[in-house]
């Protein structure tokens, strides 16, 4: 059902950045950082109304190290596309899509306190789950699993 | 006849029988209210994870923790004497978690309710407080992922046995 959309949307993203492949009944485009603004501009035209999730993978020893992922649903056609972007710990930024997307603006601010993926565009990247002070990003794969943070002196 | 202050009679060195019961009972003021306070704990169940459920279990009919005089759950702090820490505690939570302890009203007890408040479980992480001893002094731990009905109320007769056996501090002289 969903293939005459995903031809669409191949079409109109794909052609112009790198490939897309069908992954699992999803279609899976891998663009440049730069190009995700436009490409979920284009999304949202396409019927693409459902912003799902942004996260991140931290991919240690590769460069560049973070994959960014975003994951949008079609309520028309009812299916999905994943967006792949990325970016390197140097410089771990990427364009917002809280202007497209008003429900991005929670998930970024989580992705960017767990992963420290900065979002351009969005203005309050305040921690979300985790409370002010908190440093470091716990879902990196060099955070140390036994540190402890307390926010109250722990009894001797 | 004029008396001499010094020779006022005092009270015969040999008690009469009725002040002698009461002198034995007031060698037992601490187990008497340790008895009254052990079937009147009123719980306040902090509860934050899935813990809650066995919590509801216990609390319900067919296990029915009332038989222990425990069951009515305060929803203050100010009111309850016991503070059922059920499920896991965040970081993030500890100050709460501190605060609610700060304001109940001595006497006050502290029931770690199941694994996760015990020692933190198989959470070794970033959010969760191993153990919510590292921030306030716990009377009974009850292990358990969750804990089975049985062990809650073992858990809560252990607790009651630290009560009755407990000097209370409201035993004073004048008492």
């Amino acid at each position: 059902m969903g293939a005459e959309v995903f031809d669409r949307v191949k079409s109109r993203l794909a052609a112009r950045e790198e490939e897309a492949s069908l992954v699992h009944g999803i279609l899976v485009v891998n663009l440049a950082p730069g190009a995700v603004r436009e490409a979920a501009g284009r999304l949202r035209e396409l019927g693409f109304d459902m912003f799902l999730d942004v996260t991140a993978v931290d991919w240690p020893g590769r460069e560049p190290r973070f994959d960014v992922v975003w994951h949008f649903y079609s309520t028309t056609d009812f299916v999905r596309v994943r967006l792949k972007a990325r970016v390197p710990e140097a410089s771990p930024v990427v364009p917002s899509l809280t202007a497209l997307y008003g429900s991005a603006a929670f998930m970024e601010r989580e992705c960017h306190e767990m992963y420290g993926i900065g979002f351009e565009g969005n203005a309050d990247l305040r921690p979300l789950l985790l409370y002010e002070g908190f440093v470091g990003h716990p879902l990196r794969k060099d955070y140390p699993k036994e540190a402890e943070q307390p926010l109250v002196p722990y009894r001797d | 006849m004029t008396m001499d202050r010094r020779t006022i009679p005092i009270a015969p060195a040999q008690p009469s029988g009725r002040s002698a019961a009461f002198e034995y009972i007031s060698t037992r003021k601490d187990e008497l209210i340790g008895w009254a306070r052990k079937f009147s704990i009123f719980p306040y169940p902090f509860v934050t994870a899935c813990c809650a459920m066995e919590f509801m279990s216990v609390s319900s009919t067919p296990y029915d923790t009332d038989r222990f005089g425990a069951a009515l759950p305060r929803f203050s702090p100010r009111q309850s004497d016991l503070l059922m820490v059920v499920g896991t505690v965040s970081q993030k939570q500890a100050p709460v978690l501190l605060k609610v302890w700060e304001q109940m009203c001595e006497p006050k007890w502290v029931m770690a309710f199941g694994v996760c408040a015990t020692s933190g479980g198989f959470y070794q992480n970033y959010a969760a407080v191993p153990g919510i001893d590292r921030i306030l002094p716990v009377d009974v731990y009850i292990p358990g992922c969750p804990p089975r009905p049985e062990t809650v109320i073992d858990g809560i007769m252990q607790l009651q046995d630290k009560i009755a056996r407990q000097k209370h501090a409201i035993v004073t002289r004048d008492f």
